[in-house]
Order: structure tokens, then C-alpha cells, then sequence
């Protein structure tokens, strides 16, 4: 007995946010229309899209969750745990929030796992997940490039690069790319402006002004 | 349900829709599950998509799960509601187990818990918004029935979901006969997720299955085309 479906589903939530695995731990990527990987716990980072405060208030309430756990389990949070915890809330709370999460993290237990929470709090383990509006373009890229067991850089560089892909075509993302590496060893915080990025179609390099274009050796108007 | 364009006159009794706490509209959702009874017990499938509106945003994603000893648990529609119930199961087979009598919960039992769960939900105009079917094998006696998101409850030989119920049934109806064999069983499940396949815009092309025997449980992933 299926009513009708949701009419409201592809929510824009504007941004774009990633997950991946890779032999090793977690990369969490995403541009600058959001707060990027908002720290958790030690080795608990997680992505936000859609509703700025449902997204703040959640990762707030978990964070301090977390800390009491901590405290009572006496070593670190594993991803699982704060991933369910979001759950709980995003679930709980349905009608009234609108976010979707994706929690990265590394633990001994584990090692690296992504845990995506849309909307509607569905709880889901996956070896790379994305989301905000900006994902909508990376659906195919990830089916068509997307591996198992890459390196570290190899992980960075891809999560680089399909945060890039979305910014070029999303309106709703845009600025710098940030990523967080999560593994064994720490975690790792890097940052990507424009200008570091590579090129897609139909851009052009970056000018100053059209002076510097028309004052150089061979000014060619409309370089498409 | 989603009355995008309803107009409520002033002296409404409805109320507005931000007064009551309800699930309003799902999102990510699961389709259809089949099941049928055969010679040795249940055979239940669905495929392993979750859409998200019209896209199909998740491709593995298991819509059904088996709990206690003797029953498994298959449901569409909301993947978070799918997941809640599973935690109430899981706190019904705990209690069942504290008692340590030797007795255990069968499948008649736990559905009977689902529809009184699902009734009761939709009363408060908070559904559930699955249609589960629940099948299992308890002392050589097998079990198979279903429950949707309003407590609508039935048993019978062989239930779909979703699409199932219009494209599934037909064949089943058709078909199905009294002590099928495993693999008649297994033919006939696929033709019905075949056709799903071609007609349901949110099927996807992998399979997971269960096989509910008289003395064990199996369940497979298979990947079709």
C-alpha cells in the first residue's frame, strides 16, 4: 500500500559534501558553502549539508554526547557510535530537521568506515558516500572512477577532484576545497583554493584584469 | 500524506500540519519484496535499491533481515522506519530470550506484534511507513504474511509489496502450487522480480534473497542482470 512518494526528495542542500574509504582510513571532503568537517571527536569528523542550524545543533549535541561517552567507556568514540547517534537524533526528530550528515572516522576496532545519514535518518554504511546538492553531479563520475583500496594521496586527490567537478556545475557550491584525512595516525586538516584546482570545460585561466590580457605579447580576445 | 494543494476552510477540525508530530512523507525507500511458501519453507526476495524520490541513490541496501530463530523480516517503503522496527525486534527477541523457558517467539507471534505496532501508529497519524511481510518456519509449521503501513493483515501462501502487489501477484496467483520444489520456487520468484525489473521505475538489477528452511536459514546475494 504505497502512497504517493515524496514530492519534495532531491532537497537542494547547498553544497557539496564526500566520504571515501581507502586501505588505511577515511578522507572527508567538501567545498566552502558549508563548515566543512566538523570535528566530533579525536578521530570522528563529520560533513553537514542542508539546514545550517538542524546540521550545527545535531553535530553539537553529538559532540558532547560523544564526550560523556568517552569519558564512561574510557578510550575513543568509534565512528559507529557517533554515526548511530545522529541517527538517533535525525531520526527522531524527522519531522523537524532537515540535514543530511555523513560521519567519517577511524578506530582499532574498525579501522576507516563512512556512515551516511539523509533525511528521514536512514543509517548507511558504505565505502564512499556523497551528498548536498552538488553530489547530484557526481553520481556518474563515482560509478565510473570510483575504486576499491586506494592510497592515501590517491583518496585525497580523488575526493579533490570530484569536489572540484561540483563546484564547476553547482551553483550551490563553490569557494575552496577542504579535506580531512582520518587514520591510524591522526588526522590530517588540507585546504585547496581555486586556483590550486585544474581547469574544466569551458573555463579559463584565472586573470587579474583585462589589462594585464591586453598589455601582454599577444592579446587574444574571447581565448575560449 | 502529502496534500500539497488542500485548503483547509477556517473553522477547520483538521488542525495544521505542524500541530501533530507524523511522518509526513518517506524518503529514502526501498521496493517491492516477494515471498512465497514452497515444499521446505519460505523463499523471500527484493532487490537491493534505495531511491531517493527518483533517484537511485543507494544500491545496496538490505530490505530484509531475519531475527530469533524462526522468522525473517522483509519490508519497503522508508529505510529509516525499516531500521526502527528492527531495533523493536530486537528488544522483543531479548525479552523473549530472558524468560529462558525453552519457548521462543514464531513468526504468527511477531507478526501479530508488527500489525498491533503498525495499527496503533496509524491511529496517531504517525505511520510507519513500510509494508512488511513477515515469514518464517517454527516446529515444521510454516508462516508466511504481511502488514502495511495502515495494519492491513493477512496470511497466505504467497505476498508481495509495493509493485509486487500488481505486477507479482498475478503471476503467483497463477503458479504457485502446494509443495514446490526449491528450484520451482526460485524460478518463479525470479520471473516475478524480472518482471519488476522491467516495469518498476525504482527496482535495481541486484537481488538479495533469503531461504527460510525447516531446520536452517540461507541467504544469498546474487547479482542478475
Amino acid at each position: 500500500m504505497d502512497l504517493e512518494m515524496n514530492l519534495n526528495a532531491s532537497h537542494s542542500m547547498g553544497t557539496t559534501i564526500i566520504g571515501v574509504t581507502y586501505n588505511g582510513g577515511v578522507v572527508l571532503g567538501a567545498d566552502s558553502r558549508t563548515s566543512t568537517g566538523m570535528y566530533l571527536t579525536d578521530n570522528v569528523y563529520v560533513c553537514r549539508s542542508g539546514s545550517a542550524a538542524d546540521s550545527q545543533i545535531v553535530s553539537d549535541y553529538v559532540r558532547y554526547f560523544l564526550h560523556q561517552h568517552t569519558i564512561q567507556l574510557g578510550q575513543s568514540a568509534t565512528s559507529k557510535v557517533a554515526a548511530n547517534l545522529i541517527r538517533l537524533l535525525s531520526y527522531n526528530n524527522k519531522n523537524m530537521l532537515e540535514t543530511g550528515l555523513i560521519v567519517g572516522g577511524w578506530d582499532k576496532y574498525e579501522g576507516g568506515k563512512i556512515y551516511a545519514i539523509p533525511l528521514g535518518g536512514t543509517l548507511i554504511e558504505q565505502p564512499f558516500a556523497i551528498g548536498g546538492s552538488g553530489s547530484s553531479y557526481l553520481y556518474g563520475f563515482f560509478d565510473q572512477a570510483w575504486k576499491e583500496g586506494m592510497t592515501k594521496d590517491e583518496a585525497e586527490q580523488f575526493v579533490v577532484k570530484a569536489v572540484s567537478l561540483a563546484i564547476a556545475r553547482d551553483g550551490a557550491s563553490g569557494g575552496v576545497v577542504r579535506t580531512v584525512i582520518i587514520n591510524s595516525e591522526g588526522v590530517t586538516r588540507n585546504f585547496y583554493p581555486s586556483d590550486k584546482l585544474q581547469l574544466w570545460h569551458e573555463e579559463l585561466e584565472p586573470q587579474n584584469s583585462l589589462l594585464d590580457l591586453l598589455n601582454s605579447s599577444s592579446p587574444e580576445p574571447m581565448n575560449i | 500524506m502529502n496534500f500539497m494543494a488542500l485548503k483547509q476552510p477556517e473553522n477547520s477540525l483538521l488542525g495544521s500540519e505542524s500541530d501533530s508530530q507524523r511522518t509526513l512523507y518517506p524518503y529514502v525507500t526501498g521496493t517491492s519484496v516477494a515471498a512465497l511458501e514452497y515444499k521446505d519453507g519460505i523463499l523471500m526476495a527484493a532487490d537491493m535499491g534505495g531511491s531517493y524520490g527518483s533517484t537511485l541513490r543507494y544500491k545496496s541496501v538490505e530490505q530484509m533481515k531475519p531475527f530469533g530463530k524462526h522468522s525473517l523480516l522483509g519490508a519497503s517503503g522508508e529505510i529509516s522506519d525499516f531500521q526502527e522496527i528492527l531495533h523493536y525486534l530486537d528488544e522483543l527477541i531479548l525479552y523473549d530470550n530472558m524468560w529462558d523457558d525453552g519457548n521462543s517467539l514464531g513468526p504468527k507471534e511477531v507478526h501479530n506484534y508488527l500489525t498491533r505496532v503498525m495499527y496503533n501508529r496509524r491511529n496517531k497519524f504517525n505511520p510507519l511507513w513500510n509494508s512488511l511481510v513477515l515469514g518464517g518456519v517454527k516446529n515444521g509449521n510454516k508462516y508466511l504474511g504481511t502488514v502495511s503501513m495502515i495494519g492491513v493483515n493477512f496470511e497466505d501462501n504467497h505476498v508481495a509489496t509495493g509493485f509486487g502487489n500488481h505486477l507479482a501477484r498475478p503471476i503467483l496467483r497463477q503458479e504457485w502450487h502446494e509443495n514446490l520444489s526449491f528450484e520451482d520456487g526460485v524460478k518463479l520468484l525470479e520471473k516475478c522480480m524480472h518482471v519488476l525489473l522491467y516495469r518498476d521505475r525504482s527496482a535495481v538489477n541486484k537481488l538479495q534473497v533469503h531461504i527460510f528452511l525447516y531446520t536452517c536459514r540461507l541467504h544469498l546475494l546474487d547479482k542478475s542482470s
